[in-house]
């Protein structure tokens, strides 16, 4: 948007959503909105409790250990779908039904599986993550052109070559990209999951103050689990753009 | 595309050509970077005048400009003497990409122009009907964009536009989307609907042959800003066969002509 | 099953075994499906009758006991309960995201005023609010129709906006030289044209909604498939619980996938038409 002929920074508006969360919960409308300015207090006060830094590192762990075993995974299966009909046409139905499926009902199973412990967290960021990563690392496989292969055959390269300099690479912008929107799978799955579970990290957090009305708290912690998700997609949004010169080329 | 449309012989024909589009120091910048810069033309009523260029010489932005499609930085468009505002009734445009809707049939997108001037249906479709006919597209009323090859979408296009009955035509590459056969027939059918259309039309194109073809006039752009270089009215007989004329020494040596001068422009 | 299947698909018989011809020549989605299903049920008995684990029962063992609740009719009645809640949020976000989505398309203000919101809701794990939804709302229908809405409305008003923004601007260039006014141009270009997109947004939003009702079950109140679920674990009835697991994502995907297959069959031929 232009005002006075000058760009607005379009998340700019942010901050008039933000005025007027601070004018509702001056004017007390609500008893679940307090002030803006009170939430951002509360903040200060959570990040430097020993509570929090103990569900933040719990939650950080299954998290990382998560997206870890779905991008080694999904990459890998990726490119055996993305190389081989038969592990596309055995596998593309399965990846299919849960890309899209309310993952969220498998959780329960997970729990009996897995316990009420950090093992069932990490299952859930798997879950959540690894079949877009999967999905995409196989769309990129699959449209890399046959005479970039053909081209490293013709120059003597092994089959590990072809799969680490060529296949990889070529299908680098799409593997981010899947990487990507699996992060953001994988930061609903912790939530989701500890949700859930509701007896570790946040969830456990998120349970305690809905519980005793702590609104401030509540929605500090909100904020910070929203940011952390927005940041991390946009980090990985940042290394596509860093890759998006040769993918440009590539077009 | 041989049917009769009265009216092309009810006008008379004025022994003076006046001028329908008058442009009148032209400028046009994309923030600091000057696309147009003062152009000055005059296009007779019933001619074919072509804009030749090499890319990026803002000759689709002038056509565009005429159109009423874009502003102008500064200077005028004169249409039967008023200032041009924006699109009106008596010009209508055939675009490079044809513009068809997709998911309207061919005598829906050939009737648009009329159905926005809220026409009934059924007057509206008779009318679209005749142009259809006109481009030799007749039984594929009821087919759909993706059914017809390029050409025959283009001709959609040019039956839309000549059925809103636009004194000027204002064609933006109408050809090159099109393969070099179905071109070379268009330029034919071009020039015969020209004979029996009475039509001022403004063409832009980017191929040398093709403007000395068609063309009573040609204006040449200069690029790095665009403007007139020069107008060329080729001396070309137009009674012979197609052959003949794609033969004929004058025709070719205006070709010569024309890419000696543009030649520079070329990097 | 070969021979049969080759029959029926017109196999030439040659010198090698028509099976392997057959396999390699031809597409046959449905056999590969029911390959790969036969495969995963095979996993999952093998797995079972070990077994693996003792909360994981093997898939015959499992499938009787849909068949047993489709029976006693306790699935069914908890579809309806789950069902009605997600239909409710799904049309209540289709309009007001439809709605939105459009606006934000047409209006720079209205974009730089919501698209923001819409896509922070996007990327952050909304389920957070869920629990607040419940205090607020407590464990009644409106909870569980917000908690729908909530997950579906971020898709479905994301890919409205980006629909109308990515109308081919030749089009609307179209209507311009036609001297079409700025309703029409919205009337009968924008929308037209967006609709393919406007359509995928919908079927996105349903399946984020499917995630959003489950959720609400599991969390909020245990009424309908959430129900099931939470009772079946709590008794140790492990079957009857992955029946119904199954049942859902299955049954979700079964929705999504054929409202897939109405988008190709609505949109798909004049969509081949931009080359």
């Amino acid at each position: 948007m232009t005002l006075f002929g000058h760009r607005v920074p379009m998340m700019s508006s942010l901050l008039v959503w933000c005025l007027l969360w601070e004018l509702i919960g001056r004017l007390d409308l609500m008893f679940l909105v307090p002030p803006f300015t009170a939430v951002l207090a509360a903040m200060v006060e959570l990040v430097q409790s020993r509570q929090f830094l103990a569900a933040t590192a719990i939650t950080l762990r299954s998290f990382a250990v998560g997206m870890a075993l779905a991008i080694v995974v999904g990459v890998a299966l990726g490119v055996l779908m993305g190389r081989f009909r038969a592990a596309d046409r055995l596998l593309g139905m399965w990846v299919n039904l849960f890309v899209s499926a309310p993952l969220s009902a498998l959780v329960p199973i997970l729990m009996i599986l897995f316990g009420l412990g950090d093992t069932t967290i990490i299952a859930t960021v798997f879950m959540f993550a690894v079949w877009i990563i999967v999905l995409d690392t196989q769309a990129g496989v699959k449209h890399i052109s046959g005479s970039l292969v053909e081209m490293s055959k013709s120059f003597g390269a092994k089959p590990r070559d072809v799969y680490l300099k060529i296949l990889l690479w070529a299908a680098l912008p799409e593997i981010l990209a899947g990487i990507r929107l699996g992060m953001i799978r994988g930061v609903k799955g912790v939530v989701i999951g500890q949700l859930l579970v509701s007896v570790i990290g946040y969830g456990e957090l998120f349970e305690l103050y809905s519980r005793n009305f702590l609104m401030e708290r509540f929605w500090a912690l909100t904020i910070l689990v929203f940011a952390f998700a927005i940041l991390v997609s946009e980090l990985v949004g940042a290394i596509e753009k860093r890759i998006e010169y040769y993918a440009g080329v590539r077009q | 595309m041989q049917a009769v449309l009265p009216r092309a012989w009810e006008t008379p024909v004025p022994a003076k050509p006046d001028n329908i589009v008058e442009v009148r120091g032209l400028s046009k910048f994309y923030g600091s970077f000057e696309a147009l810069k003062e152009i000055d033309l005059d296009f007779p009523r019933g001619e074919l005048i072509s804009l030749l260029g090499p890319s990026g010489c803002g000759k689709t932005t002038l056509l565009k400009m005429i159109a009423g499609l874009l502003q102008p930085t500064a200077g005028q468009v004169l249409v039967k003497g008023k200032p041009v505002t924006g699109p009106g009734p008596e010009r209508a445009f055939v675009f490079q990409d044809f513009a068809l809707m997709p998911w309207a049939t061919v005598i829906r997108n050939v009737a648009f122009g009329l159905e926005l001037r809220g026409m009934p249906k059924a007057q509206r479709h008779e009318i679209a009907r005749r142009y259809i006919a006109e481009v030799g597209l007749a039984g594929f009323e009821e087919r759909y964009p993706h059914e017809l090859s390029g050409g025959m979408r283009q001709r959609v296009g040019l039956a839309r536009a000549l059925a809103v009955d636009a004194d000027v035509l204002l064609m933006d590459e109408p050809f090159s989307a099109v393969d070099e056969q179905t071109r070379r027939k268009f330029q034919e059918d071009l020039l015969s609907l020209r004979r029996v259309q009475r039509k001022t039309f403004i063409f832009v194109t980017h191929s040398i042959e093709e403007a000395v073809y068609v063309s009573d006039r040609i204006v040449l752009l200069s690029r790095r800003p665009g403007r007139v270089s020069r107008i060329i009215e080729p001396d070309i007989p137009r009674d012979g066969t197609p052959d003949e004329i794609r033969r004929d020494r004058r025709y070719l040596d205006t070709i010569e002509d024309i890419w000696d001068g543009l030649k520079r422009f070329v990097d | 099953m070969s021979q049969l299947l080759a029959r029926g698909t017109g196999m030439p018989v040659g010198p090698t075994p028509s099976f392997i011809r057959w396999i390699a020549t031809r597409d046959h989605t449905l056999f590969w499906r029911l390959l790969s299903l036969a495969l995963f049920c095979g996993a999952w008995e093998v797995a079972g009758q070990i077994p693996v684990n003792y909360a994981l029962p093997p898939f015959s063992q499992t499938f009787m006991a849909f068949v047993g609740m489709l029976a006693d009719g306790s699935l069914l009645s908890a579809y309806a309960t789950t069902l009605q809640p997600l239909v409710i949020g799904i049309v209540i976000s289709a309009v007001i995201g439809v709605a939105v989505g459009v606006l934000m398309g047409l209006r720079p203000l209205a974009e730089w005023l919501a698209a923001p919101v819409f896509i922070v809701m996007q990327a952050a794990p909304m389920a957070a609010l869920i629990p607040l939804i419940t205090f607020v709302y407590g464990i009644g229908m409106t909870s569980k129709v917000l908690a729908v809405t909530v997950l579906a409305l971020p898709v479905i008003v994301l890919n409205c906006y980006k629909a109308v923004r990515n109308v081919n601007p030749s089009l609307v260039a179209m209507c311009r030289s036609f001297q079409g006014t700025r309703w029409q141009q919205v009337a009968k270009i924008v929308i037209p044209d967006a609709s393919p997109l406007i359509f995928a947004g919908l079927r996105l939003g349903i399946s984020a909604g499917f995630i959003g009702i489950v959720l609400a079950e599991l969390l909020i109140t245990p009424t309908g498939i959430g129900d099931l679920i939470t009772y079946h674990r709590s008794v140790a009835n492990y079957a009857e619980m992955y029946a119904t697991i199954a049942s859902i994502i299955v049954f979700s995907a079964v929705t999504v996938g054929g409202l897939q297959r109405l988008e190709v069959s609505l949109f798909r031929p004049e969509k081949r038409e931009i080359a």
